[in-house]
C-alpha cells in the first residue's frame, strides 16, 4: 500500500522489498514487505530503531547488502523503468554514484583513509562522465565549495583524517552529488555529529536539494530531524512500515502505538524538568524470533486479541496517511 | 535447575516473583565458540585425530608391551629390518626393535614436551605481557625491552650451546624451549591489554574500588585468552618440531629411547632402503602437525567473529 | 571559648574549583622528533553541587565535559584546582609513588561514595563475567563477605533498577543494551553511594529505551536522595533530569544557571545557538523558526583560539573578544556567564 504524493512524481518506487539474513540462530527477517516512493524534489524520511530495518531497506534498494549472510532481497525496485533488483552487478555500479547515490553515517570509515579526497573525487567524475582528470579536478574543486569547503583548491589534496567530522561528512555528500544523482539515499547522515554541525549539515542538504530537485531518501532514528527535514515520513518497526504518510499529518494525529510511543519518549527542550516520560515499555524486537500476528503487540498499550493473531496490514487512514494498526481510525 | 535458552531477554517490567525462584543459566561466550567450533568438520575431524594419536601414544607402548611382550628397546637381532607386516605392522628397524612401538613412544616424547613447553610459554607470556602493559611508562618499556633482546638471540645456537655445555637432557631441551616460547605469546598480550585497559570496564573496576593485581587477573588477563589460546594451538606443534630438530641434531633425547625426531634421523640416513624406517615417524609426525594446525585455525576461527557483540 | 562541636554537614556535596586536566600527546615535529605537547581538555572550571540535587553539564564533543566528571572523581590526576567532596579535599589525598600517582588510602574508601555510571553499555561490562560476579565485584572489595547474604544484596539490586533477579547467571551479552544499562546503575549503586557521575548513560540507547532509562534515574533519584552529576550532549535530556545545568565549550563553562533559565532565557550566543540546534519532533515549529547556524567548526583543543574560545564562531564578536578571556559574571540571581559582548561592565540586575 502506498501512499502517493499527487504533487511529485515518483522517481524511486519500492513495492513488497523482503531482504532475510542466514545467521546460526536461524532466518533474520530484517526487511519484510516494505513499500515506498519517493518524488522528484522531495524528502522522504524513514525513522526507526536500531533493528527496525531502515538501514538494511536503503542497502537492499541499491544492492549493497553481501549476500551471503543475506539471500537476494525479493521484490521490486523500479528507477528509470527498471526493476533494479533484476539488474546484474555491472548495470548497478554504472547507476550506483551516477544517478543514485547513497551518504554514510561514519564518514571516516566510508572514505578511504589511504586515498587523498582528491582521489576518490575525481575517480567518481571519470568512470561515470567519463571526464579526464583535470576536468574531473576541477569540477570537484567547485563541488567542494559549493558545500562549504574553505579554501576547496589546498584541501582538496588532503586525506580524510586530516578533516574534522562535520567536514569529512560535507566531502561525503560532494561525492555523492558530483554527478547530479536523482536519488540520494543518506543514511543517519548526522547521528554522530554534534548537534551545531548537525544543524550546519541538514541546512546544506535541504539547500542543495533545492537547487538541484535530487529525490532524497533520509534514513535517521531522530525525530527531530525527520520533523524538520522531511516532506514525508514512513516509520519502521521490525522490518516493515507501521505508519506513513505526510510529515504534518503523521506527527499531528500519529495512528500507530509506536509512533506516538516514540513522540512521547522523546524528551523535549520545553519538556518541564522532572517529568517523567512516557516510555515504551518492553525491549526492541528480536528479528529472529518475532512474535505472532502485530510485531508491536508485546509493547503496546491498546493490544486486543485480533492484534496477537492477525498482522495488520497498512491501511489509510486519510489522505496520504497510511497506519498498520487494528486500532486506528481507518480500522477501530 | 532448568537452563531455558528461549527468549533471554526477559521484559524487565516483569513483576520479579513470578514463576519461582529457579535461577537462568547462561551462556558465555567459551560456550558459544565451542559450539562453532563443533560445526568446523575440519577442526573437529583434526580434533578427533589428535585424541586418537594422544590416547594410543599414551597406552600403546604399555598395551604392545603387554600383548605381544616387547617395548621400545627390544633387540632381535636376527630380524633385523623388516618391512611392514602383521606382527610389525610398522616393520622393524636395524636392530629389529618393532617401530609402531617406537613410533608411539617417540609420540609420548613429542606430545608432552611440546604441550607441557607450550604452556609453560603461555604462562610466563599471559602474566609477563598483562603486568607489563598494566603497569606501563618505564617498567612497560623495561620489560618489553627484555623481550626484544631475547627476541633478538639466535635461540637454536644457545640451546645447542646450553646442552653441550650442561650435557643431553630431555629436561634441558623442555626448559629451553619453553624458555624463548612465550616471548610471542608476551607481545601478543601486552598488544591485547594495551587496549582493554582503556575500556570502560576496566575504569569501572577501578572506580569500584578493585585493586590492580584484580584488575590484572579477574579482568584484563580473562579477556585475552582468546588470541593467547590460539596462540598456544599453535605453538604446540611449532615445540614440537623444535624438539625434533633438536633431537633430530642428536641432542635431545637420548638412545635407545627414542624421539620422533631421532627416528626420522634414523630414517633418514636409510630411506633408500629401508623406506619404513623414515615413512612411518615422517607421516605419523606431518599427520600429527596438520591436525594441530588445522585445530588451532578451527579455534580461531571460533574465537574470532563475535567475541565481542 | 566555645566547645568544640561537630562541624555541620556541608551544604554543598561537591565543590570544584579551578579543574584543569592536561592530556599529554604526541605529535608530529619532524623526522626524528616526536613533539610532546599538551591538550588542555579542562581549562579551570568551577561549579557547586548541593546536596540532592542534579546539575548537568552539556557540550559538544571535545568540550571536556567527560574529562571533568572523572576528574571530580579522581579517575583522573587533575592537573590544578580542587576539587572538595563533603568538606573532603580530594586533590590531596593522592599519593606518591616512585615517579607515578596512586589513590591513597583515603581515596580508595571514599570509592564507597562516589560511583559512576559509562556511557557504552556494551564496553563498561566484562564480558566474560556472569551478572553476579559483576556486581559482587565492588562489595566484595570492601568487605562483604560472600554467601547468601551478599546474593541476596545483589538479587535486591537489581529489583531497584527493573531487571529480574533470576538472572545473575547470566552474561553481558545476552542482554539488550537497554539491560545492560540498568546492570551498570545497578553496580554503581551497589555501595551506596551519595554522588553518581552519570556520563552519557543514554546517548548509546535507543529512543524508546533511552526514556526507559531517564525515567529509571529520576526515580533512583528521587528514592535514594542522589546528587547527581548529569553529563550529556543531548540537551533535551539534561534539562528534564537536572536542576542546574553547566554548558561547556573548549573546556570551559560558559553558562551556568537552572534547568529552566537556561532554556528560556539564555544569554550566551553558544548556548542559544545549541538550544537553536536542536530539531524538535514538531514539524509545523520546525518549518517556520528561525534557527542560528554557525559558521565554522569546533577549534582544535591543540590549539585554541585566544581570549574567548568562541569568539572564531560567534556571531557577537567584538575586539575584545580576540584578547581578552571574559569571566563567569553573575548577571541575574543564579545565572552566570563568561562573555564580554553579553554581560554589562558593572553589576546589573
Amino acid at each position: 500500500m502506498l501512499t502517493k504524493d499527487p504533487y511529485h512524481e515518483a522517481v524511486l518506487t519500492v513495492r513488497d522489498l523482503r531482504t532475510f539474513f542466514r545467521t546460526d540462530d536461524g532466518v533474520v527477517r530484517a526487511v519484510d514487505g516494505v513499500s515506498f516512493s519517493v518524488g522528484r524534489g522531495e524528502t522522504l524520511g524513514i525513522v526507526g530503531e536500531s533493528g527496525s530495518g531502515k538501514s538494511v531497506a536503503c542497502l537492499s534498494a541499491l544492492g549493497l547488502v553481501p549476500r551471503p549472510p543475506a539471500y537476494h532481497p525479493s521484490g521490486e525496485v523500479w528507477y528509470g523503468g527498471r526493476d533494479l533488483l533484476q539488474c546484474s552487478e555491472r548495470e548497478l555500479e554504472a547507476l550506483r554514484g551516477d544517478r543514485l547515490a547513497m551518504i554514510f553515517q561514519d564518514p571516516l570509515t566510508s572514505l578511504n583513509p589511504y586515498l587523498r579526497i582528491s582521489r576518490q573525487l575525481t575517480e567518481v567524475l571519470e568512470v561515470h562522465k567519463g571526464a579526464s582528470r583535470a576536468e574531473a579536478r576541477r569540477g570537484a574543486i567547485g563541488m567542494l565549495e559549493r558545500v562549504g569547503i574553505p579554501d576547496p583548491a589546498r584541501r582538496i589534496d588532503q586525506y580524510p583524517h586530516q578533516f574534522s567530522g562535520g567536514m569529512r561528512q560535507r566531502v561525503m555528500i560532494a561525492m555523492a552529488l558530483l554527478c547530479q544523482p536523482e536519488v540520494l539515499f543518506a543514511d543517519e547522515p548526522t547521528t554522530a555529529l554534534d548537534v551545531t554541525i548537525q544543524a550546519q549539515i541538514l541546512e546544506l542538504i535541504a539547500d542543495l536539494r533545492q537547487s538541484t530537485g535530487t529525490a532524497v531518501v533520509l534514513v535517521t532514528h531522530d525525530l527531530g530531524v525527520v520533523a524538520g527535514s522531511t516532506d514525508r515520513v514512513a516509520v519502521m518497526y521490525a522490518g516493515r512500515i507501521v505508519e506513513t504518510g505526510a510529515t504534518e499529518a503523521v506527527f499531528a494525529r500519529p495512528q500507530h502505538p509506536y509512533t506516538r510511543g516514540l513522540l512521547a519518549s522523546t524528551p523535549r527542550i520545553d519538556t518541564p524538568p522532572g517529568s517523567r516520560l512516557e516510555a515504551i515499555p518492553g525491549l526492541p524486537p528480536d528479528l529472529g524470533h518475532l512474535p505472532s500476528g502485530c510485531p508491536f503487540h508485546p509493547r503496546c498499550g491498546r493490544v486486543v486479541d485480533r492484534c496477537r493473531e492477525e498482522d495488520p496490514s497498512l491501511t489509510v487512514v486519510s489522505a496520504a496517511h497510511a497506519a498498520a494498526c487494528w486500532n486506528s481510525e481507518a480500522t477501530a | 535447575m532448568t537452563s531455558t535458552r528461549t527468549n533471554p531477554r526477559t521484559n524487565p517490567s516483569l513483576p520479579p516473583a513470578a514463576a519461582g525462584n529457579r535461577l537462568v543459566a547462561g551462556t558465555s561466550l567459551w560456550h558459544d565458540a565451542f559450539k562453532r567450533l563443533q560445526k568446523n568438520r575440519l577442526a573437529l575431524a583434526s580434533g578427533i585425530v589428535i585424541l586418537v594419536l594422544v590416547a594410543s601414544c599414551l597406552i600403546g607402548p604399555n598395551l604392545i608391551a603387554a600383548i605381544w611382550g616387547y617395548d621400545y628397546e627390544t633387540q632381535d637381532l636376527a630380524l633385523g629390518a623388516r618391512p611392514p607386516s602383521w606382527s610389525h605392522p610398522f616393520g622393524t628397524d636395524f636392530y629389529g626393535r618393532d617401530l609402531l612401538t617406537r613410533v608411539l613412544y617417540g609420540g609420548r616424547v613429542s606430545l608432552s614436551v611440546g604441550l607441557l613447553a607450550a604452556v609453560v610459554a603461555a604462562t610466563i607470556g599471559t602474566v609477563y605481557g598483562a603486568v607489563s602493559s598494566y603497569a606501563g611508562g618505564v617498567v612497560d618499556s623495561v620489560m618489553m625491552r627484555a623481550v626484544d633482546i631475547l627476541y633478538a638471540l639466535p635461540y637454536m645456537f644457545l640451546v645447542i650451546i646450553l646442552v653441550t655445555i650442561l650435557g643431553k637432557s630431555l629436561l634441558l631441551v623442555f626448559l629451553a624451549l619453553g624458555a624463548v616460547g612465550w616471548l610471542l605469546t608476551a607481545r601478543i598480550v601486552r598488544g591485547q591489554v594495551m587496549s582493554l585497559k582503556e575500556q570502560d570496564f576496566v575504569a569501572a573496576a577501578r572506580s569500584l574500588g578493585t585493586p590492580a593485581r584484580d584488575i590484572i587477573f579477574r579482568h584484563l588477563i580473562p579477556n585475552t585468552l582468546g588470541p593467547v589460546v590460539v596462540t598456544f594451538t599453535l605453538t604446540v606443534p611449532a615445540m614440537i618440531l623444535q624438539e625434533a630438530f633438536l633431537s633430530f641434531l642428536g641432542l635431545g633425547v637420548q638412545a635407545p629411547r627414542p624421539s620422533l625426531g631421532a627416528l626420522i634421523n634414523d630414517g633418514a640416513n636409510q630411506m633408500l632402503v629401508f623406506w619404513w624406517t623414515l615413512a612411518f615417524p615422517g607421516g605419523v609426525m606431518a599427520v600429527m602437525l596438520f591436525a594441530l594446525n588445522f585445530l588451532g585455525d578451527g579455534v580461531r576461527d571460533a574465537l574470532d567473529p563475535r567475541m565481542r557483540r | 571559648m566555645k566547645p568544640a562541636s561537630m562541624p555541620a554537614a556541608p551544604r554543598n556535596l561537591l565543590e570544584v574549583r579551578d579543574l584543569s586536566v592536561r592530556f599529554p600527546v604526541t605529535a608530529n615535529g619532524g623526522w626524528f622528533t616526536q613533539r610532546q605537547e599538551s591538550l588542555l581538555a579542562v581549562a579551570g572550571v568551577s561549579f557547586a553541587v548541593p546536596r540532592g540535587e542534579t546539575l548537568g553539564l552539556v557540550g559538544e564533543s571535545g568540550c571536556g565535559k567527560s574529562t571533568t566528571g572523572r576528574a571530580v572523581l579522581q579517575l583522573l590526576r587533575p592537573a590544578a584546582g580542587e576539587v572538595v567532596f563533603d568538606g573532603l579535599p580530594l586533590h590531596t589525598l593522592w599519593v606518591k609513588r616512585g615517579r607515578s600517582w596512586a589513590w591513597g588510602p583515603e581515596l580508595r574508601d571514599l570509592r564507597r561514595r562516589m560511583q559512576m555510571i559509562f556511557q557504552d553499555p556494551f564496553a563498561s561490562l566484562n564480558p566474560r563475567m556472569t551478572v553476579e560476579e559483576l556486581l559482587a565485584e565492588p562489595l566484595r572489595n570492601f568487605g562483604f563477605p560472600s554467601g547468601p547474604e551478599r546474593r541476596a544484596r545483589i538479587q535486591s539490586l537489581l529489583e531497584t533498577v527493573g531487571m529480574d533477579p533470576r538472572v545473575i547467571r547470566r552474561y553481558p551479552h545476552e542482554f539488550s543494551g537497554g539491560q545492560r544499562q540498568r546492570i551498570g546503575i545497578a553496580r554503581a549503586l551497589a555501595l551506596g553511594p551519595d554522588l553518581i557521575v552519570a556520563d552519557e548513560p543514554v546517548s548509546a540507547l535507543d529512543v524508546s529505551i533511552q526514556a526507559q532509562i531517564l525515567n529509571l534515574l529520576q526515580q533512583l533519584r528521587a528514592n535514594l536522595g542522589l546528587t547527581m552529576l548529569f553529563i550529556a550532549h543531548d540537551l533535551a535530556a539534561v534539562r528534564l533530569v537536572s536542576d542546574r545545568i553547566a554548558v561547556m565549550y573548549l573546556g570551559r563553562i560558559v553558562e551556568l544557571a537552572s534547568a529552566t533559565a537556561i532554556v528560556s532565557a539564555a544569554r550566551h550566543p553558544y548556548t542559544q545557538a545549541l538550544i537553536s540546534a536542536v530539531p524538535a519532533p514538531d514539524p509545523v515549529a520546525e518549518k517556520t523558526r528561525q534557527r542560528i547556524v554557525l559558521q565554522g567548526e569546533v577549534p582544535s583543543p591543540l590549539n585554541p583560539p585566544s581570549g574567548c574560545p568562541f569568539h572564531t564562531r560567534c556571531p557577537l564578536r567584538e575586539d575584545r573578544c580576540i584578547h581578552e578571556l571574559p569571566e563567569l559574571r553573575e548577571l541575574a540571581p543564579g545565572h552566570t556567564v563568561a562573555c564580554h559582548a553579553v554581560s554589562a561592565p558593572a553589576g546589573r540586575g
